[in-house]
C-alpha cells in the first residue's frame, strides 16, 4: 500500500533555520553566510572586513571547519568575539547546518552584536543546499581557481546575491581570463555584484565593504 | 557529497511518516522527488541509504527517485523554457530576471508499504 508524505527531506534544517532567522531577527543582528571553496581566501577577506566594519558594526563570527581551530585563531587577533565550529563533532559534516548555529550562537551575548558572520566550511557543494537562518550569502572565489566554477557550481552561484573575487594581485602572474569568469557568473545569477579585490594586498575592499555595510543598515535600520 | 547526511534525513522523515496503526508494516520502498540543480547524486545516496538504514525502521527499503529538470521562467517577457546547460538568462529576451520553477528539490513524495498478510 502507498502513502503519502510529502515532506522536505531538509524539512528539520529548514524549520531550524527559520527559528534561527526569527531569533536574530528579533535580536537585531545581521547574518551573513560567507561560502567558497578551499583556499579561496575567506579567512582573509573576512579578517580586512571585520576591521573596517568596526567600531560602527558589532561583529562575531563562527568559524566552520572539519577540524583545527586556525582560522578561528586568525580571525580571533582582530578582537572580535570568534566561534570555532568543528564538524567533525557532527560527523565530519562538509558544511554547517542549521542546528550547529543555533548551538554555536548561545555563546554570544546577541545584544551586543550587529552581524553574525559564519565562515562556511570551504566546500562549494554541500553548503549551497543548508539555510542556516542567514540574511545574505556570499560566495569568494579567486583567480587561482578556473574560470568555470560557476559553471561547475551552478546551486551555489544562484543561491548567493554577491560574489567576491579574490587574489586579483596575482592576475599578473597567471593565464586568468577575467572577462570569462565575469561572464560565467552572470550566466548563472544575472545582475549579482561581483566584488574584486586582493584581500591580503587591502586592495578593492572598500566597495565590498560599503555594500555589507548598507544591508546591515537596511535591516537594522540605523 | 553529502548524501550520507541526506540518507540519515530521509530515513528519520520516513520512519516519523509512518503511521501508528502501520507500525508493523515493513517499507518496501521510498519514492523521491530530487531537482538536477540540488548537489545530490543519486547513486550515492542510494549507497549511503543502504548502509545507514540498517537496522532502521525503513531497513531494506528501495529508494525510486525522480529526478527534476531545472525549469524557470522569466519576469521579463514571461518565456518559460528547461534549463539544460549552465546559462539561467532567458534564451528569448536574454534577460537576467530569472525565476526557477523546478530543480531544486529534495523531496519524499510517497512510501510503499508492504500489504496486510
Amino acid at each position: 500500500m502507498e502513502i503519502k508524505v510529502v515532506k522536505k527531506v531538509l524539512d528539520v534544517n529548514n524549520t531550524m533555520a527559520e527559528q534561527n532567522r526569527k531569533l536574530f531577527s528579533d535580536k537585531n543582528v545581521f547574518v551573513l553566510n560567507v561560502m567558497s571553496s578551499p583556499g579561496a581566501g575567506k579567512t582573509t577577506v573576512l579578517g580586512k572586513t571585520i576591521t573596517r566594519l568596526a567600531p560602527e558594526i558589532r561583529t562575531a563570527v563562527i568559524v566552520g571547519d572539519i577540524s583545527t581551530t586556525n582560522d578561528a585563531d586568525r580571525l580571533a587577533k582582530t578582537g572580535v568575539c570568534v566561534v570555532q565550529v568543528n564538524t567533525d563533532a557532527f560527523g565530519g559534516d562538509c558544511h554547517l547546518a542549521a542546528h550547529v548555529i543555533a548551538k554555536a550562537a548561545e555563546n554570544f551575548s546577541l545584544d551586543e552584536i550587529d552581524i553574525l558572520i559564519v565562515e562556511n566550511v570551504g566546500n562549494l557543494v554541500c553548503p549551497a543546499e543548508f539555510d542556516i537562518g542567514e540574511d545574505e550569502r556570499v560566495v569568494v572565489l579567486s583567480v587561482t581557481e578556473g574560470e568555470d566554477k560557476p559553471l561547475k557550481y551552478p546551486l551555489m552561484f544562484r543561491v548567493c546575491n554577491a560574489a567576491i573575487l579574490n587574489k586579483i594581485d596575482l592576475l599578473p602572474y597567471l593565464e586568468y581570463n577575467r572577462a570569462e569568469v565575469l561572464n560565467n557568473i552572470s550566466q548563472i545569477h544575472p545582475g549579482i555584484p561581483v566584488f574584486e579585490m586582493s584581500a591580503q594586498k587591502e586592495t578593492g575592499i572598500d566597495p565590498w565593504v560599503s555594500w555589507l555595510k548598507m544591508k546591515v543598515k537596511a535591516k537594522l535600520k540605523k | 557529497m553529502h548524501e550520507m547526511g541526506i540518507a540519515m534525513q530521509v530515513i528519520d522523515v520516513a520512519t516519523a511518516a509512518i503511521p501508528g496503526h502501520l507500525e508493523g508494516r515493513k517499507v518496501k520502498s521510498i519514492n523521491l522527488r530530487i531537482g538536477k540543480l540540488s548537489s545530490v547524486v543519486p547513486d550515492s545516496l542510494r549507497f549511503c541509504f543502504d548502509i545507514v538504514s540498517k537496522d532502521s525502521r525503513v531497513e531494506g527499503a528501495k529508494l525510486f527517485i525522480e529526478e527534476i529538470p531545472v525549469t524557470a521562467s522569466c519576469n521579463d517577457c514571461g518565456n518559460k523554457w528547461t534549463i539544460e546547460g549552465p546559462a539561467f538568462s532567458c534564451p528569448v529576451c536574454k534577460g537576467g530576471h530569472t525565476r526557477l520553477i523546478s530543480g531544486q528539490e529534495l523531496d519524499i513524495e510517497s512510501m510503499e508499504l508492504e500489504e496486510d498478510q
